[in-house]
């Protein structure tokens, strides 16, 4: 298993990993597209409105996801002082960051016709948009100093209080009276949303899933070269 | 039927701008973080082959490096 994390080797299945990935990506994009924008059924009460949970929903759980699991890397940076742990957080952060802006984004369109209005401070749209700020501050504290030591730790302790945030997104709606509606898929109680609508839901959650795959695995592949080049240096 | 899904019961402007903004962020990530992949890879490329030669030979013989040289002159995707 250690063979295959050496860095060459992880260099290698970087590279043939990311052409597999673009392409099972732009398939299922395309399926999960035609699903969600042709084939699945209009809501009764939220009429055709009810697609645009087709990208929110995935981008918003994805970006939770990802937020989660640099938060857990984090840990281990601080604890094994793990420099890979911190170019896998350093590389899964753009596109973490990129599908909150898109959740919030999504949700504020989504917002107009069924609220009536574009922007709400409501419990689940302020901690999302606090989200959006602890990644913004994980993403600026490795431009802000140039001593890679002392930004892994800037960057693993905005992850750790972020976490903070995580279960207050997922429990808003349960906490306080807001204008969001509970969730309806869950993994342990029953899933209120038909088959129908859960179809495209799930194929429209695997191509983000694979979209943040493949820029994490582009992004980790970047920052491996970047090494590589200060190690000419030293030959 | 065109029509059916582009107007969607008059939800069309919010339901497409939505998808057209996911699908543009996805473009404009994808071309930020490969442009910087191809300027690493050439950045590599450069200061290899004006290294001297008995260390290109040395750097030659490391795994890590053959595997970038490989990636930096053909792009995979």
């Amino acid at each position: 298993m250690l063979h295959y994390l050496k860095p060459n080797n992880l260099l290698k299945i970087i590279n043939k990993t990311q052409k597999y990935v673009f392409i099972i990506f732009l398939v299922i994009i395309t399926i999960g597209l035609v699903e969600a924008l042709i084939l699945s059924p209009e809501d009764y009460k939220q009429s055709d409105s009810v697609r645009i949970m087709y990208v929110h929903v995935p981008a918003a759980w994805i970006s939770l996801g990802i937020f989660s699991l640099i938060a857990i890397l984090s840990f281990g940076i601080l604890v094994f002082k793990n420099k890979n742990l911190s170019l896998i957080t350093k590389s899964l952060a753009p596109s973490g960051f990129v599908f909150n802006i898109i959740a919030l984004v999504t949700g504020s369109i989504w917002g107009k016709p069924t609220w009536g209005t574009w922007w709400a401070w409501d419990a689940r749209i302020t901690s999302m948009l606090l989200l959006a700020f602890f990644y913004l501050m994980f993403l600026l504290s490795w431009r802000i100093t140039d001593k890679e030591e002392k930004a892994m730790k800037i960057s693993s302790y905005i992850a750790i209080i972020g976490l903070i945030n995580v279960p207050i997104i997922k429990f808003s709606v349960e906490w306080w009276s807001t204008l969001h509606q509970p969730s309806s898929v869950n993994i342990f109680t029953e899933t209120s949303i038909h088959v129908s609508m859960l179809l495209p839901l799930g194929i429209m959650t695997a191509a983000f899933a694979l979209f943040s795959l493949l820029i994490f695995l582009m992004k980790y592949n970047t920052e491996l070269i970047k090494i590589k080049n200060k190690g000419l240096d030293r030959l | 039927m065109i029509n059916e899904v582009l107007y969607m019961n008059g939800y069309g402007l919010y339901v497409w701008s939505s998808f057209v903004f996911t699908l543009s962020c996805f473009s404009i990530l994808y071309l930020v973080i490969k442009l910087q992949l191809v300027k690493e890879q050439k950045k590599f490329r450069a200061r290899f082959e004006s290294l001297e030669t008995d260390k290109i030979e040395i750097a030659k013989k490391q795994d890590t490096y053959k595997e970038i040289l490989v990636t930096s002159s053909v792009s995979k995707i």
